[in-house]
């Protein structure tokens, strides 16, 4: 049962979200819910073609319907410089098509009107004349030499983008020469995309007066899309004032800085009115940023006994048509060479080269710390690879190789530093709950019956909250996060923090972290997010980072409260500051807890009756810069069966223990972990963008695109273990994404696992039904 | 997601319906439920410059049992068969379809005809009225006619409607003997369109054979596809293993699926065959 939101000392509580009451009653203020004075409304042409020169664009017909006020094409934005704009991934990409479109659904023309009705009948009249270019729809086949080169804009002609690594390569190399036990494994993670429930969008409202832009916009990084857009546009960083309102559901769709916006931007400069630009359904999934698709391949060195010695991965990964993958700047892919997981790897080389093809740009961190799901997935599955050719029970084999919790902080071999950990305790209490000997049995048994069940297990490790100023950058500005509290004279407070919350619950848990520093309730503190004018600057929320990153700001800031209010509170019990303490809910005097005054107190004493010579007021700023990164890590255990008529797999039970240090809110933590193990579940069995030789997506929409409901995902059980984070100010690590980070590989793993008896070593992910349907029809299993 | 403009008419009688037909012709569109027009309008895949709103039209609501058969007018919405009592016991295949279909808002206001209608060899109501043995009651300008659904189904989203003409009902033959019934589907997810569905009805006599069966297959073909020889076969043979297994074999004969994202043609075919089986056994069950 949640607790009300009045409790003093609210810390690890499971306190009612302060976000519900006006979601649940429809009175959340998302931007499609805004509505300005002469507001026009802006629609997208976009490209039928994969890959095709653009002959013409003739606007005449388009111009003719009556409402339509602006249509733009690549060439008008090419005379104001912003046909292109930089990614966040050192490429530059096209606004709107110039000379040639890259990708099916890319963005052609910008037509607004005075009504959306109007504008969407224009773009259909917008005429533009293709002629179609060679397709390249395989990253393979984008990388032999005689490929067409998709981005002649180029100096490089080549459709290689980077080549990135980490570790040792001759040093691991040493080890693979001489192992005992090698195995190796192609695995693909497929393209999926993060499909937030409310599409991307904005508002664009240029006021030619004050010379102001208003930018309504769902973004879950305001302040550094403000930076990016005074960068990118020349309008004074001041003059722009980024409001991200209510936003429904990020996922890492909503970092980046997408073409319709800069349309919109444009629109608005020009008309001098306010411009509104939501996207459609097949927009957001065609056109902006998709997640994963990286073709790995993991070997590992172990010896005879399975203890692993060595990893080597090597990866190709397909970006698209332009490098808009959203990670911090010195990290092209990303977090990636976390791959070394919860083991103990002597050595680990991992390379990854980056390649263009004619597909939309993307590699977004869905729900995710920068490709670690990708890095979790390979090394769980690879794992259990390992298992099934040295004949081991996987849970054995894990438990034989899990660093050990007395060797933190932990040096991997891909040069992090891992805080804290417990993998033994966390996966002992996984395998305890879910009865895995048991399960086991249950499994022979059903075996000898002819019966297909299957266990599934990842023990991940995860690395977020980027990040320490050293490593951590995008475009050049410093991954910190920022808090700014102030307490009023009635002892209520407002708190404003960089970051950007999109459902995660911010209200609420910063709430909970300011109130117990300062003896509140989460009642008396009102957190708000979002306004570039208002909130510190801040990187935003993604990546698992605002608990990291600005709960530690939060937690500090109010600790410099504490101290000036110390000082206060030292004169109010008449005494000096040496002779008052902190009891968690009041000052009081050493030695005499009945004397004491509490934080409204002080609070009002700050505005009315200071010591002399203070300044009056209460409140402070603080920007954190982490000193680390926080690992949370989780054991997950899957079991399955599956039809062996139709190849349709059950999860009969899914078990996820995590551990992301100190707990804020159990409550939140719990949903958080649901909504991300559905997810994972999803990409699992049923999410996949694919495309066809000519490059057309073929999953454009939700009807094949699958977004599963609560009808289709399993029961789900949670439990928790705790290791605090040592470097944290308050011990939390962050765990939004650990369940979708952890939860694929417990799926996969766990249908090879039934389908082990028939030679079985590998699926690739989604696991429709008719892939297990033809394992098990070459393998003369049918009903 | 806005579809194009289009002029709005509401009558209140067929007799006005037909009439703004004949006189909009190939540019109107029938709005019953609307939950498969709606959305083609909003992808602009479908752009009438007519809508012709039936909902007022009181002729055609409810359904009532006459002259031996269920007839079931064109406004009659999915989720009324799913939760309508009465008709559970004697016309078990139109609960048991009813829930397959989409999620609850489509099933609130989708209408059975309307899905008829549409004539996606991927529906649902297609297969079960194959199975139902139903006829489609049609009205136009001429009066009243009735097309056997086998003969209603001309092509993917064609059917024996002509362009001034509308669905009023169905009309499903009256059960003589017990009936029992199963509608199998498997789908990528919830609400999805079926990778293959199996709409099985059966009328046991009192000796025990089989007096009545229908086996109808939703996106087995460009139409939705009756199980004929399978049905042939089963009439007038008890329900034993035997009988079951050569049926599902002969139903998976008349399958003639599409090689999709929902899986092979080859797999399609199998899931016929699986779900014959399955669906006939459990009826079998059920009936003994």
């Amino acid at each position: 049962m949640a607790i009300n939101q009045c409790e003093l000392r609210p810390m690890g509580k499971s306190i009612h979200r302060k976000e519900d009451p006006r979601f649940i009653r429809g009175q959340g203020r998302y931007v499609d819910d805004i509505v300005l004075p002469n507001m026009l409304h802006m629609s997208i042409v976009r490209s039928p073609y994969a890959h095709a020169r653009i002959k013409s664009i003739n606007t005449d017909a388009a111009y003719q319907v009556p409402g339509v006020k602006l249509i733009i094409t690549g060439e008008d934005l090419a005379k104001l410089k912003l046909a292109w704009i930089p990614t966040m991934a050192g490429d530059v990409q096209m606004v709107l098509a110039v000379g040639k479109v890259l990708y099916q659904y890319q963005e052609v023309a910008a037509v607004v009107a005075e009504t959306r009705a109007a504008a969407v009948d224009a773009a259909q009249l917008v005429e533009v004349e293709y002629e179609a270019l060679p397709v390249v729809v395989d990253p393979f086949r984008a990388i032999q030499p005689d490929a067409p080169v998709l981005r002649d804009d180029r100096e490089k002609k080549s459709n290689h983008i980077w080549h990135w690594e980490a570790g040792d390569r001759e040093k691991t190399e040493e080890i693979f020469k001489d192992a005992p036990v090698v195995v190796s494994q192609d695995v693909r993670f497929q393209r999926v995309h993060p499909s937030p429930l409310e599409p991307c969008g904005c508002i664009a409202d240029y006021n030619k007066g004050t010379g102001k832009l208003t930018w309504y916009v769902t973004s879950q990084a305001p302040h550094a899309h403000r930076t990016v857009l005074a960068m990118v546009s020349g309008l004074p960083e001041h003059k722009i004032h980024v409001i991200s309102p209510d936003v429904g559901g990020g996922f890492g769709n909503k970092v980046p800085v997408y073409p319709g916006y800069v349309c919109a931007i444009v629109a608005s400069l020009q008309l001098g009115q306010p411009v509104k630009w939501i996207e459609t359904r097949t927009e957001n999934i065609a056109s902006t940023g998709f997640a994963r698709d990286y073709h790995m391949k993991a070997e590992i060195a172990a010896d005879e006994n399975g203890k692993v010695l060595a990893l080597r991965v090597k990866t190709l990964a397909d970006h698209g048509a332009f490098d808009a993958a959203a990670d911090p700047t010195k990290f092209p892919a990303g977090l990636f060479s976390i791959v070394t997981g919860s083991y103990d790897f002597q050595q680990a080389f991992v390379e990854v080269d980056g390649v263009y093809t004619n597909k939309a740009p993307g590699g977004v961190a869905y729900r995710c710390s920068f490709r670690v799901t990708e890095a979790a997935y390979l090394i769980e599955r690879t794992m259990d690879v390992l298992a099934r050719k040295l004949n081991m029970d996987p849970a054995d084999l894990r438990l034989r190789n899990f660093i050990k919790k007395e060797q933190f902080p932990y040096q991997s071999p891909t040069g992090w530093t891992y805080d804290s950990g417990d993998y033994e305790q966390t996966f002992k209490l996984a395998l305890e709950k879910i009865g895995y000997q048991e399960l086991r049995k249950e499994q022979a048994e059903k075996r000898a019956r002819g019966e297909l069940m299957g266990i599934g297990i990842s023990t991940f490790t995860e690395v977020v909250g980027a990040g320490p100023s050293h490593s951590f950058d995008i475009m050049g500005i410093k991954m910190f996060d920022s808090a700014e509290i102030r307490v009023h004279p009635t002892g209520k407070v407002i708190a404003r923090l960089g970051v950007r919350h999109q459902g995660q619950g911010h209200e609420t848990t910063f709430a909970q972290i300011i109130a117990e520093e300062l003896g509140l309730t989460t009642d008396d503190v009102l957190v708000e997010e979002g306004d570039t004018d208002t909130a510190p600057y801040g990187l935003g929320t993604y990546a698992s980072r605002s608990t990291p990153t600005a709960g530690g700001a939060a937690a500090l800031c109010a600790r410099r409260i504490r101290e000036k209010a110390k000082k206060i509170a030292a004169h109010l019990l008449e005494v000096g500051e040496e002779d008052v303490a902190w009891n968690g809910e009041a000052f009081q005097v050493k030695g005499l807890p009945s004397r004491k005054v509490t934080m409204g107190e002080v609070a009002l004493a700050a505005y009315t009756n200071l010591p002399e010579g203070m300044e009056p007021g209460l409140e402070a700023t603080y920007y954190y810069d982490p000193p680390n990164l926080t690992f949370p890590h989780g054991a997950y255990i899957a079991v399955v069966d599956i039809d062996k008529g139709t190849g349709a797999v059950k999860v009969r039970r899914f078990l996820a223990v995590d551990d992301c240090g100190n707990v804020i809110n159990p409550m939140i933590v719990e949903g958080q972990v649901h909504g991300g193990l559905t997810e994972g579940f999803a990409i699992a069995f049923m999410q996949d963008i694919p495309f066809d030789e000519d490059g057309n997506c073929l999953a454009p929409n939700w009807m094949d695109y699958l977004v599963p409901t609560a009808l289709d995902s399993p029961h789900w059980e949670t439990d928790r273990t705790v290791t605090p984070s040592p470097h944290h100010p308050i011990g939390a690590k962050g765990v939004g994404e650990s369940p979708n980070v952890g939860s694929p590989a417990a799926f996969v793993n766990a249908v090879v696992d039934a389908l082990a008896p028939f030679g079985v070593e590998h699926i690739d992910m989604p696991i429709f039904p008719w892939k297990v349907w033809e394992i098990l029809r070459k393998s003369g299993v049918t009903e | 997601m806005i579809p194009n403009a289009f002029d709005y008419f509401s009558p209140t009688s067929v007799d006005e319906t037909i009439a703004l037909l004949q006189k909009h012709g190939y540019d109107a569109k029938i709005l019953a439920g609307g939950q498969s027009l709606l959305p083609m309008m909003k992808l602009r895949v479908a752009m009438p410059s007519v809508l012709i709103d039936i909902n007022h039209v009181d002729d055609l609501r409810g359904w009532r049992e006459e002259n031996g058969y269920l007839r079931i007018g064109a406004l009659t919405r999915h989720a009324d068969l799913e939760n309508e009592r009465n008709l559970m016991d004697r016309y078990p295949l139109l609960s048991k379809t009813a829930e397959w279909i989409a999620d609850v808002p489509v099933r609130n206001r989708g209408t059975i005809c309307g899905s008829l209608v549409h004539a996606d060899p991927g529906s649902d109501w297609g297969a079960a009225m194959i199975a139902l043995h139903a006829d489609v009651e049609i009205i136009g300008p001429s009066g009243v006619r009735r097309v056997f659904i086998d003969d209603f189904f001309v092509d993917t989203f064609t059917t024996a409607l002509e362009v001034d003409e509308i669905a009023s009902a169905v009309l499903i033959p009256s059960p003589i003997g017990r009936a029992a019934a199963r509608y199998m589907k498997l789908e990528r997810k919830a609400g999805d369109f079926a990778i293959v569905g199996v709409a099985l009805h059966v009328v046991k006599a009192n000796d025990g054979t089989i007096l009545d069966v229908g086996i109808g297959l939703s996106a087995c073909g460009d139409v939705p596809v009756r199980a004929k020889k399978a049905e042939e076969w089963l009439l007038g043979r008890p329900l034993d293993q035997e009988t079951i297994n050569q049926a599902s074999l002969l139903a998976q004969e008349e399958a003639n699926p599409a090689t999709d994202l929902r899986g092979s043609a080859e797999y399609k075919k199998d899931l016929v065959r699986v779900f014959v089986k399955r669906g006939l056994e459990e009826i079998a069950e059920e009936l003994r």
